[in-house]
């Protein structure tokens, strides 16, 4: 199998244009799917619309509050990750329940290439589209909190990306969307199966948060946060009190980033090593 | 002339019955490896998180105080020892307030007339402004004993929700509105004949009316009765996401009573004034609570209150009830979600579909048998599923010596068997979804923002309240109220928010929410079925 292959390559084209070809087949095939589009635009709208209405319900009495206000009205990137995993999911996925991969396979023999060529994609696209989103949010958080309480008068000051904090808030969030969806591909190539691989991940997101919250033991509390996928990388939205979360922003990323790399690199074994 | 003989096949013909179907459907779903397997693994990851959260409770006797949190209430009682008192429906309760009491032997009744009740915060200077908090009580009480948690009936006034009668903890009807003053005066009587005691209220002395009477079994026949006065905590409650606080600010109320009169007999000779205070009383500097008596006219201040605890986190009672064991049924929702809608989704992707619709062409009864299989396999999941979350859970926190709140038997049944009527239910939603979508990811995607979403949105403390009250109103996650573990009471302000446990809809009706979208959904999918070619 591998022999004609190679025979094939000598002759070829060379390896930069290999790249760049898989890197465009891959495109063809994410960008001709009508879901990819909608998914992408509802991904967008559930993280808009949960943080505008988050916004919306959050009050800041005159006695004082303890939100904090870029977290608030980035809230919404809770709901919305769960359809960033669908989008990751089914580029994978899909080919399985259709049959393609065995035609990917064949015009393209190197399966990491293709993973990688995947990969590259996916992130791109929820970068871009999350950015779009995260600003969205931000933009709602500046309109509709002051009037709800978080003015100057209560010590807040108006949401604004040239300060730092709010601006690593935000720039996280579009990174931790991206990382998200890397996590996703990983899971999905391994498992193949669409329900499987989403039911995993979103399972795997959203235990922690849920769980750490009834835990009374600050102790596991603590190691159980800095060890989810989701808990930690959303140190990054934190703007208030860094001092008491049991990682640092960029460290609760970082947490996510060494899961997405995790399951990267299982699915790329797996699907190196395994009949499609 | 031969006569040809049609062919007929020797075999007995099959019934094509229901039944049948059922079989066949069974059958599917039981030779699926991965299905049957992530059934078992909702099990397992329910009944795991709820061991989880289980074994890292605290025990009762240590408190943690966390930066800028008050923390629950410390409790003076013994490491493992149950720390709250249970009132006589075996609920945890609050049994704290200043009492003058004389002994009633048999059946015979008071009456007072309350013409000031004022508050105050203790620990501020006499200038600060004088406060009321609207569950302030003073009035008059025929109570079991001095034991903590016993029984009784107290009519009384309150700082802002007027004459009030309640009784053993729990119970509470209004009488006459309208705050008490030296100009409008409330008369208040209690009557007892054999176990049953009947509130009285009046403006004037002279026209009475019944407010309420409660039998209160078991009473012995020497109660102690007299004035009390007692005055809960003003809290004040805030969030941030990930966390809640509460700041609790005892408040201590004074009253002034005349014109006490008796019938019956009453065989001491003078009132002894007693401040009953339970385990969990925390001590409030900067005020006495006491009594004095100058001809017939009785001033008393107190500070507690007598009503049931409230669990959660941000209130005072236990904050770990069972609906926190059940937290993981999230998880195993997901699992059974993805089963069911597979036992859809996977007939279209392997063309079987057809062959299902040939042998039963009647299709609204393939979706029904589907139906049947799916919700029954679910709901043995979902049971076995919470009863071990519950049991061992429970057995793993008393291990640990933590006080959580107590449940009587039928709601931790409600609970358990809630919580698999829940699953079950919810895996017929995705099959209907399924049939109607066609495709897994998006039968998927609606279940998980529908259902999975709003809850895990409410689940934690810091979303704001009325938004996660909101989606627990209308959207199928609205059945997660068949978790909740203790109701609501109107006469105890309290945190009553979802990340406590406090649902906006009663169990059954939020359950019945979930079934309202249910039955929607299947009604679309068996139309679907039927006009769209397979």
């Amino acid at each position: 199998m591998n022999a004609p292959a190679a025979g094939l390559t000598a002759v070829g084209p060379g390896q930069a244009r290999y790249g760049r070809e898989t890197l465009h087949a891959e495109w063809t095939k994410l960008r001709t799917v009508a879901s990819t589009g909608w998914l992408l635009l509802a991904a967008a709208a559930l993280t808009i619309g949960v943080s505008a209405a988050v916004d919306a319900a959050a009050a800041c009495p005159a006695s004082g509050c303890q939100a904090d206000p870029a977290k608030l009205s980035l809230t919404g990137v809770q709901a919305g990750q769960a359809i960033v995993v669908i989008i990751a999911v089914l580029a994978v996925s899909n080919e399985y329940s259709t049959g393609m991969i065995r035609i990917t396979l064949a015009a393209m023999p190197r399966r990491l290439a293709v993973l990688a060529a995947k990969a590259t994609l996916i992130a791109g696209l929820v970068l871009t589209v999350s950015a779009v989103a995260v600003l969205a949010c931000v933009l709602a958080g500046r309109l509709i909190l002051p009037g709800h309480g978080f003015t100057a008068a209560h010590g807040y000051l108006l949401l604004s990306l040239s300060r730092g904090p709010d601006l690593r808030a935000a720039c996280g969030s579009v990174l931790y969307l991206a990382l998200i969806a890397l996590l996703s591909l990983g899971v999905a190539t391994a498992v193949r199966e669409t329900a499987v691989a989403i039911g995993l991940v979103l399972g795997l997101l959203y235990v922690f948060p849920v769980v750490t919250s009834a835990i009374s033991n600050q102790h596991w509390q603590r190691h159980l946060e800095q060890i989810g996928p989701m808990t930690a990388g959303l140190y990054i939205q934190a703007t208030a009190s860094l001092r008491s979360l049991p990682l640092t922003p960029w460290q609760g990323l970082g947490v996510l980033a060494l899961w997405a790399a995790g399951a990267l690199t299982l699915g790329g074994l797996v699907f190196r090593f395994r009949d499609a | 002339m031969t006569t040809i003989t049609p062919y007929r096949s020797t075999a007995r013909n099959a019934r094509d019955g229901f039944g049948q179907l059922l079989h066949a459907e069974w059958t599917k779903f039981r030779t699926v490896r991965g299905w049957v397997i992530g059934m078992i693994l909702a099990v397992l990851v329910t009944g795991g998180l709820g061991v989880l959260i289980g074994k890292s409770t605290v025990p009762s006797c240590s408190v943690q105080t966390s930066s800028g949190q008050s923390g629950p209430v410390q409790h003076g009682a013994a490491c493992g020892a149950p720390a709250y008192p249970l009132g006589p429906g075996g609920e945890p309760v609050q049994d704290q307030f200043y009492f003058v009491r004389q002994p009633l032997a048999g059946n015979g009744s008071i009456t007072v007339r309350v013409t000031s009740l004022t508050g105050r915060f203790p620990g501020q200077g006499a200038g600060s402004a004088p406060v009321v908090v609207p569950w302030s009580k003073a009035g008059i009480i025929m109570k079991d004993g001095t034991r903590q948690g016993s029984g009784y009936a107290a009519m009384m006034v309150t700082g802002g929700n007027g004459v009030r009668m309640q009784w053993n903890y729990t119970g509470d009807t209004p009488g006459l509105p309208g705050r008490v003053s030296a100009a409008g005066p409330r008369w208040l009587r209690l009557s007892r004949d054999g176990d049953t005691i009947t509130g009285y209220d009046s403006a004037d002395g002279t026209h009475w009316t019944r407010v309420g009477a409660v039998a209160l079994g078991g009473l012995p026949s020497t109660v102690q009765a007299g004035l009390f006065v007692t005055s809960p905590d003003a809290a004040t409650y805030s969030s941030s996401l990930g966390s809640g606080t509460v700041n609790n600010n005892p408040t201590a109320a004074t009253a002034v009573f005349d014109h006490v009169s008796r019938t019956g007999r009453w065989p001491a000779s003078a009132w002894t004034g007693d401040y009953l205070q339970g385990p969990t009383s925390m001590g409030i500097s900067g005020y006495t609570p006491g009594y004095h008596q100058v001809a017939g006219r009785f001033t008393v201040t107190g500070s507690g209150d007598i009503a049931p605890l409230i669990a959660g986190a941000l209130n005072d009672g236990p904050a770990i009830t069972v609906r926190d064991y059940l937290l993981g049924t999230f998880a195993g929702l997901i699992a059974v979600a993805v089963v069911a809608a597979m036992f859809m989704t996977a007939e279209y992707r392997r063309g079987l579909i057809r062959t299902t619709l040939a042998a039963s062409p009647h299709r609204g009864r393939v979706l029904a048998a589907k139906a049947i299989v799916i919700g029954s396999a679910a709901f043995v999941a979902g049971l076995a599923a919470a009863a071990a979350a519950v049991l061992l859970a429970t057995e793993v926190a008393r291990g640990n010596g933590s006080s959580v709140f107590p449940e009587p038997w039928p709601t931790e049944l409600r609970i358990i068997a809630g919580t698999a009527a829940l699953i079950a239910v919810a895996a017929v939603f995705t099959l209907a979804i399924a049939t109607m979508v066609r495709r897994s990811a998006a039968a998927i995607l609606i279940v998980i923002v529908t259902i999975v979403i709003p809850f895990v949105l409410s689940a934690p403390p810091g979303i704001p309240a009325s938004l996660t009250e909101w989606l627990l109103r209308v959207t199928p996650a609205a059945a997660f109220a068949l978790q909740q573990p203790a109701p609501q009471y109107y006469q105890v302000q309290a945190s009553y928010i979802p990340s406590s446990g406090f649902f906006p809809l009663a169990p059954w009706t939020g359950f019945a929410v979930l079934c309202g979208w249910t039955a929607l959904a299947l009604v679309l999918a068996a139309y679907l079925l039927r006009r769209r070619d397979a």
